[in-house]
């Protein structure tokens, strides 16, 4: 590889780990934020102007604070706990395609340099792979505890990642039949026409994935391994300091990186409509160079306007719904989830046979039928006269 | 017994099948959570902004003045008397010769302190004073204090001054505190 090509590779590398990391410290103020305008509040806004330095404060306060290790815990594995889990949630961003590719001339060869920290063709393998071992951050760091409340949220957080990695990978498998390819830069040029987007080919794949990546980032309704009204602070109870900062962070990394993941796989990634005639356009007007990276720097900012919604929603759903009580959550995933998506995968496969790609719809429609006409034939809900109870 | 409309009957029967999705649910609540988002919001940002408390509100001391500015109090006792919490302490004085204009009696309050970690706001002080010269107004909190000398509030702080003197608004529905009387009728 040449030198320019292996500069801008860095650069690209190091761009996409800074804004990681950027987007992971507004989120905790977003979702402060968020959660205020939720709730009728205006949320922080003494810190610089509308609050916009509160993250800075946060990170300053967690840095001043004891850092304290247990008498009895596992000295080293509970240092190892909270960098698991950091590490693991950096490494996943890195097969993301944030946008097309940068394009320069070099020796008067064009080079195009994808903005990606690595293009390989089993993205989703890594991304799944590097996701599942961010469940021994939380173990390793709930059983060095020693404590009884962070081993019970770290015995949770495992059995519960457990649970829907199988619906998870379940209800992602269906694309990979569509795609034919583990690469994730396939996937989304795959979705390059608007209603060849997954989201309409594959609307109940959709939702599991949805849910199931809400469960897999410990968000609420499936925050149970942190459930502070059972659990005191479940798997980081015995934290403090920048350790648990390291958690808190983990955390918001993951969410950024499971709406990454969900815009690329679902949402067409940086695809937006008609956007094969803006680039057209752009490189016909301002030539092939400078009308190229103009395109790609719109296909980033798209992306990122996605990947906001998605943090966005996490964190509506999270101030919108209660939690779910543990045997609920399993029957979910366990009953619920993973014979939908079976069933999803076997459908698809059909369609797939025939030619037709929205064949899943056909399970939607059954089940908004089914749904309808039970809750039409239901009997009313018979009043129970106060008093008598 | 029905206290509110609001109530709903609760029912054990088995969840129908949309009901088992969950999604509609919540959909719905998600619709009422951006309903939130989008309300005004209701803070009032305190320091910068401050509510008004009604004409009834206890807040900081005030010493006051009659009409030409003599100090009304007379160092009778009865506020530390009635004082609860044992926070006002005072020493009497004699009026001299040509401190007409100051004091409006004979005998005065040379010293009149109030100890604002003690004081509970209750008004009785207010209540007790017989010579309508102590109050505690409606319109101003006494500060937050950093230091413990900046505690006990002496005459400099509790006199009224000429300049910002303080009346009461007069609110015919408010019945319960003595209201001010109007400065033309001082008491003698």
């Amino acid at each position: 590889m040449e030198l320019p090509v292996l500069i801008v590779k860095g650069l690209i590398i190091l761009v996409i780990f800074g804004i990681t990391l950027l987007i992971a410290t507004y989120s905790t103020y977003a979702e402060r934020k968020v959660a205020a305008f939720l709730q009728d509040r205006i949320g922080p806004n003494r810190a610089g102007p509308w609050g916009l330095l509160q993250p800075i404060a946060d990170a300053g306060k967690m840095f001043f604070k004891e850092d304290f290790i247990p008498a009895q815990a596992s000295k080293w594995l509970f240092i190892l706990g909270p960098c698991l889990a950091m590490l693991t949630a950096l490494m996943s961003s890195a097969v993301i395609p944030f946008s097309d590719s940068i394009r320069f001339a070099w020796d008067k060869i064009n080079y195009d340099i994808p903005v990606q920290g690595i293009e390989i063709n089993i993205g989703v393998l890594y991304i799944f792979g590097v996701v599942s071992l961010g469940v021994y951050g939380i173990m390793v760091g709930g059983w060095a505890s020693n404590n009884k409340f962070s081993l019970l949220g770290a015995i949770r957080a495992a059995s519960q990642n457990i649970s829907y990695e199988i619906a998870l990978g379940l209800s992602l498998i269906t694309i990979l039949m569509m795609t034919g390819s583990l690469s994730l830069r396939a996937i989304i040029d795959e979705q390059a026409t608007f209603f060849e987007w997954n989201i309409f080919t594959q609307p109940l794949g959709f939702v599991i994935f949805l849910t199931c990546a809400f469960a897999e980032c410990n968000r609420t309704p499936f925050d149970l391994p942190e459930c502070e009204t059972e659990l005191v602070g479940g798997y980081h109870t015995e934290y403090s300091s920048m350790k648990l900062g390291f958690y808190l962070f983990a955390e918001y990394i993951n969410m950024f990186v499971s709406s990454a993941f969900i815009s690329a796989l679902y949402f067409g990634g940086f695809h937006y409509p008609f956007m094969s005639l803006v680039n057209e356009a752009l490189e016909n007007s301002m030539g092939a160079v400078t009308g190229h990276n103009i395109a790609t720097l719109i296909c980033f900012v798209v992306f990122f306007a996605k990947i906001f919604f998605f943090i966005f929603f996490f964190m509506w759903v999270r101030w919108t719904l209660p939690r779910f009580r543990y045997d609920q959550l399993m029957n979910l995933g366990w009953k619920t989830f993973i014979p939908l998506s079976i069933l999803n995968v076997v459908i698809t496969g059909a369609g797939l046979l025939y030619d037709f790609k929205y064949a899943t719809w056909l399970i939607a429609i059954v089940m908004i039928v089914l749904a309808v006409t039970s809750t039409s034939r239901a009997p009313k809900r018979e009043t129970i006269a106060q008093g008598t109870v | 017994m029905q206290l509110t409309n609001r109530s709903k009957q609760v029912s054990n029967k088995e969840m129908t099948l949309a009901e088992k999705m969950y999604l509609p649910a919540v959909v719905g609540g998600l619709a009422i959570t951006l309903r939130h988002f989008f309300r005004k919001k209701v803070t009032i940002q305190y320091p910068e902004v401050k509510r008004y408390l009604g004409p009834i509100y206890r807040g900081h001391h005030v010493l006051k003045r009659d009409e030409q500015g003599r100090e009304r109090c007379t160092a009778c006792g009865l506020c530390a008397v009635a004082c609860p919490a044992e926070a006002i302490s005072m020493v009497a004085a004699e009026r001299k010769k040509g401190e007409e204009n100051l004091y409006r009696e004979e005998k005065y309050a040379a010293v009149y302190e109030i100890n604002m970690l003690r004081c509970i706001f209750c008004g009785l002080c207010e209540e007790a004073c017989p010579k309508q010269a102590v109050y505690l107004r409606h319109d101003r909190m006494v500060p937050v204090f950093q230091e413990r000398d900046e505690v006990i509030y002496g005459k400099d702080r509790l006199v009224e001054k000429m300049d910002d003197r303080y009346i009461r608004v007069n609110n015919s529905e408010v019945k319960a505190t003595p209201t001010e009387p109007s400065l033309t009728r001082a008491a003698t």
